[in-house]
């Protein structure tokens, strides 16, 4: 890749006392991409995105903004501009006054005009024109979520860091926002960063997902990739839901390794990481991937405990001696409504190639890659 | 049903006047009656050998230029002294709020109120004794410094004020310090503002409810203040309070002493009513009227 990355982290490392929040990040954010931060709490991701914004500085490792060293710059004297948790909004100024609160900072001094003018737009275009001297109580949470929207995007940062930006918003709201969130990422056409925990945001709004655990970076990819070839245990079990099975090695065959599952069963699977004959595994079963069908023309058998119809799929929790429950996801066709009921026996197969096989560890935190330099590749 | 519910109620009603039946007899007793005892002294007479003689005349009030002095320097002492105290208490309460490491605060918190354990007046004794002759001039003379005068002066009576009155401004700063949310500090330099500015527009603009409420505070009890200037100021720097007790006790004219206190009483409510305008004003959250 050619052009300089928005972002850049350099062997980051983030200690406080004795614990270390991120350890050894390198990254590369290319310019006018979505990337969202995914991990569970604790993982490190808003230290990344407070040592960005400048609000934490790295104990170890360099952090760049469009390849300039960003070491003992303070906040202010940054091109990025974040969207705060819980947005942050300054209580005793107006709507425009909190929008305009950036470009006064601003040296040489903008004019008043220029000023007025700005936050108008920057108004029009979260869709607030008029709320200017609403007081910042009197807005709804998305209203507020808008508000800190403008007073980032106002200065026009070459970064947008997005804190956990839709959280406090209830879900129909968070849907809309996702939507828009997108649209304007697309319009105005800077780096957005969004560090959340919830992996349905970051799959459906970013065009990079970065997964991190236990102050590492685990996998950086595309969306589908991330979901369809996770790189490790952590991933597949965060990223959307699956099934984890257990089972041990019995056979090697180039990608491909044949899984004694608890009850006898021998399933295929394909391995993301080096595996030998004997080791312990963890077999990540989609639910989606898995088909249902009537009893001895599958892999395996079990029985219907509950279902829940959805609409346009319909999810079985499916116990299977041996094994446990696993859940299975099926489209729902229109007119064939030959649904399976709780108590049905029922055959499930797996589509060829969905079973992924991964080395059975407990400790997932600690999952070591050896290549930590990883970069995403637009 | 309703019958059983208008007795509940009756009930309760009947608790929450006996559980306010004592505050509110001390108010009538301690502060109602005696008010209204003042209040028509001020338009009465001085008895001939003193004390008050029944009549409806405003020549109290008419006459409460020749307090004039006192007037002047209460209200000029009163506001700065607590002006002074604001400027000691700002930072201390600052580091405390924000700065100090939080194991600390509590500790030094303590040591900010422990000293009002003892009564006020033992330690103005103490700063008298300080500033006195035999106190800090006394050392200075060792490094030829003669002839420093510190006790009664202006100045002593303001440094007794700043050192009475400092913990009754560090506390409601503290608290609104306190409670000022991080992130818009974080927010403020995020947006571009140096720490300067952040400090101006906000941490400033959003502490300055307590700024209005510890100033108000000291500021009416100093309207009041007797001791310091009587021990600190010997007389010389003489309060409204000074001439109360002078007019009371001294030359027993109770109506004009009445006069002087319903006035000084009147503008410590103005006092009030105007700091608690600037602070709703200034804090901005919960205003309610939208002009």
């Amino acid at each position: 890749m050619t052009a300089v990355p928005d972002i850049e982290f350099r062997t980051v490392t983030k200690r406080y006392g004795a614990v270390t929040a991120v350890s050894g990040i390198d990254l590369a954010i290319p310019p006018s991409a979505f990337v969202a931060l995914l991990g569970p709490s604790g993982c490190g991701k808003t230290t990344c995105l407070r040592m960005i914004g400048g609000f934490e500085q790295p104990s170890e490792g360099q952090v760049l903004i469009r390849g300039r060293d960003m070491a003992g710059t303070p906040p202010y004297r940054r091109p990025v501009n974040m969207v705060f948790q819980q947005y942050a909004l300054f209580p005793h100024l107006d709507v425009e006054e909190n929008i305009s609160y950036g470009l006064r900072q601003a040296r040489p001094r903008l004019s008043s005009r220029e000023i007025s003018q700005r936050a108008g737009e920057a108004l029009s275009m979260v869709q607030l024109a008029g709320y200017g001297r609403r007081k910042i109580h009197e807005l709804s949470g998305g209203q507020q979520q808008r508000v800190a929207l403008a007073r980032a995007l106002v200065n026009k940062p070459a970064v947008l860091l997005l804190d956990e930006p839709l959280a406090a918003l209830d879900k129909k709201l968070r849907t809309d926002m996702q939507i828009e969130l997108q649209n304007l990422q697309r319009e105005i056409g800077i780096t957005f960063v969004l560090v959340t925990h919830d992996q349905e945001e970051a799959l459906s709004m970013s065009d990079f997902v970065c997964v991190m655990n236990g102050g590492r970076v685990v996998q950086i990819g595309q969306p589908s990739e991330i979901y369809d070839e996770p790189a490790d245990l952590f991933v597949a079990d965060f990223v959307g839901k699956t099934n984890l099975v257990s089972g041990k090695v019995a056979g090697l065959s180039g990608d491909l390794v044949d899984v004694v599952l608890a009850d006898g069963t021998v399933i295929s699977a394909r391995k993301r990481l080096p595996l030998s004959r004997g080791d312990a595994v963890s077999v990540s079963l989609r639910p989606e991937s898995l088909s249902l069908s009537a009893p001895g023309s599958g892999a395996l058998n079990g029985i219907v405990r509950n279902r829940i119809f959805l609409g346009s799929t319909a999810e079985y929790a499916i116990e299977v001696q041996g094994i446990g429950s696993l859940l299975a996801k099926a489209d729902h066709v229109i007119g064939q409504g030959n649904l399976f009921r709780p108590g049905e026996p029922v055959a499930i197969g797996f589509a060829a190639g969905a079973p992924l096989a991964f080395p059975h560890a407990k400790n997932n935190g600690t999952n070591q890659r050896e290549d930590q330099n990883v970069e995403i590749l637009s | 049903m309703a019958l059983s519910m208008r007795g509940s109620l009756f009930r309760k009603n009947l608790v929450t006047a006996l559980l306010l039946a004592p505050a509110a007899l001390w108010l009538v007793v301690f502060l109602v009656l005696p008010f209204v005892a003042i209040a028509i002294f001020s338009v009465g007479e001085r008895a001939p050998e003193g004390g008050y003689q029944a009549a409806l005349t405003f020549a109290q009030y008419a006459n409460l230029p020749a307090r004039a002095t006192a007037f002047w320097n209460t209200m000029v002492l009163a506001p700065a002294g607590a002006l002074a105290c604001l400027l000691v208490a700002y930072p201390v309460a600052y580091y405390l709020a924000l700065r100090a490491p939080q194991r600390w605060r509590l500790i030094l918190l303590a040591m900010i109120v422990i000293p009002f354990w003892t009564s006020l007046l033992m330690r103005t004794y103490a700063w008298m004794y300080i500033l006195g002759g035999r106190g800090i001039p006394a050392l200075l003379a060792y490094v030829g410094i003669e002839d420093l005068r510190l006790i009664n002066t202006p100045g002593a009576v303001l440094l007794g004020i700043v050192y009475g009155y400092l913990p009754l401004m560090i506390l409601p700063i503290y608290v609104s310090l306190e409670r000022l949310d991080r992130r818009l500090l974080e927010a403020s330099a995020d947006l571009g503002a140096t720490p300067l500015s952040t400090f101006l527009g906000v941490t400033l603009r959003l502490s300055l409810p307590g700024v209005t409420t510890g100033f108000s505070l000291v500021m009416i009890l100093l309207l009041g203040e007797y001791l310091i200037p009587t021990l600190l100021g010997g007389g010389k720097v003489f309060f409204i309070g000074n001439a109360l007790v002078d007019l009371f006790l001294q030359s027993r004219n109770w109506p004009f002493g009445s006069a002087i206190a319903i006035t000084l009483v009147l503008v410590s409510v103005v006092v009030l009513i105007v700091a608690n305008r600037i602070s709703t004003r200034l804090s901005g959250a919960r205003r309610v009227d939208l002009i």
